[in-house]
């Protein structure tokens, strides 16, 4: 099947200034898209190329993998920002949020602090396991931890290109902005569905 | 003994334009700066505190991924800013040239592979040439690892690198690391290379 890019649910504007528009034209026209293009381009004539995302991020593995898990972490990044969101999560998921890490203020300071130590490119998750229990994970590079059976509930990239036009080296102001951008509707609903 | 910052051997803006001042200050003064004192807190009141930097690398398997990560960024760093000039590019010449002829064909067939290792290593990383006990290799490695760490899959004496963070050009560069490359072998040091290989 041949993927296509989805576009931003917001504008190129409606982030900043924490995340500039000239990061976001880059990070998704130019890398999220280049990893649409080179997933249709590898899958053609194997035994994926029919497949649903999910599947590739599960069972492929080399450049099909860096190239889809990389399309769908991209989309799940995306897709979980809004402009001017509500602060905090409320209902079912904040609870579970102060069952699991004491308070909202503990989980985001060890969100923030495994999206800080992550050493070069990659991917701090919020997720969900088997048992229902929240944990923090930090991939590399385009790891995803639906391939060990957890269900992603919020990602934060921390590939130098996510922030680097808005903070350079400065990481942790970038993570510290990636909190007033995030639409908890959207994480909520995810930690309903399933 | 705490490692220091070397001084860069020329200005923030020698290497224009193929790699700007802010990408050459921000690398130098931030990253690199980094690694430096996350190597000196990481190794403060061990055993590898007087130890020079290679012979901690060559054992650094054992000790802690800070020594690792913050050791080879270290290290990598202070061979990158040495191979680069503000009069370089070119070709190598004398028995170096000779040797990257024999190993790789021609001039061009290397500068083909060593631009292919660095524009398809995915994620961060350093492409390399290295001397292998006599034969010369390309290849790549991840984040700061290096050559003579005992825990890479190749190991040697490191002749040339190019460092492939994007750190290292996302402000001129944005997504397009292979102009990142392109560019760089304007300002590759072959005097310096030489003088490397010459030493084996």
């Amino acid at each position: 099947m041949e993927y296509t890019l989805p576009p931003l649910p917001y504008g190129l504007d409606d982030l900043s200034p924490a995340i500039g528009r000239q990061t976001l034209e880059f990070h998704h026209g130019k890398h999220h898209q280049a990893y649409v293009n080179n997933l249709n381009n590898l899958i053609k004539g194997t035994r994926f190329a029919d497949s649903d995302l999910e599947t590739i991020v599960k069972e492929s593995d080399g450049g099909i993998f860096n190239n889809g898990a990389q399309v769908w972490n991209h989309t799940f990044y995306f897709e979980a920002f809004a402009k001017n969101p509500k602060g905090e999560p409320t209902g079912p998921l904040a609870e579970r949020i102060g069952r699991d890490f004491g308070s909202f203020g503990n989980f985001k300071e060890a969100f923030s602090k495994a999206a800080a130590t992550l050493f070069g490119s990659g991917w701090a998750w919020l997720i969900k396991d088997a048992y229902g229990n929240l944990e923090i994970v930090q991939e590399s590079n385009a790891g995803n931890p639906l391939r060990t059976g957890l269900k992603p509930l919020l990602t934060c990239d921390v590939w130098e290109h996510a922030y680097y036009l808005d903070y350079q080296n400065r990481r942790p102001d970038y993570i510290n902005a990636f909190w007033s951008l995030i639409d908890w509707k959207v994480v909520e609903k995810r930690f309903e569905m399933g | 003994m705490a490692f220091e910052l070397p001084q860069l051997p020329y200005s923030y803006n020698a290497l224009e334009p193929h790699i700007d001042s802010l990408t050459m200050e921000i690398h130098h003064t931030k990253h690199h700066g980094a690694y430096t004192n996350n190597l000196n807190k990481a190794i403060e009141g061990t055993e590898l505190d007087k130890m020079p930097i290679d012979e901690i690398l060559k054992n650094v398997s054992k000790h802690s991924p800070a020594v690792r990560n913050n050791g080879g960024g270290y290290y990598n760093h202070n061979l990158f800013w040495s191979i680069m000039s503000p009069n370089g590019g070119g070709k190598p010449s004398g028995e170096l040239a000779k040797a990257i002829d024999k190993q790789f064909g021609s001039f061009e067939a290397f500068k083909e592979k060593f631009s292919n290792a660095a524009a398809t290593r995915f994620g961060s990383g350093w492409s390399w040439l290295i001397d292998k006990q006599g034969e010369l290799v390309v290849f790549s490695t991840p984040n700061q690892d290096n050559p003579i760490m005992d825990l890479a899959e190749i190991k040697g004496y490191p002749l040339l690198a190019l460092d492939v963070w994007e750190h290292a050009y996302y402000l001129k560069y944005q997504n397009r690391r292979p102009d990142y490359i392109n560019s760089f072998w304007h300002v590759v040091n072959w005097a310096e290379v030489e003088r490397r290989f010459n030493l084996l």
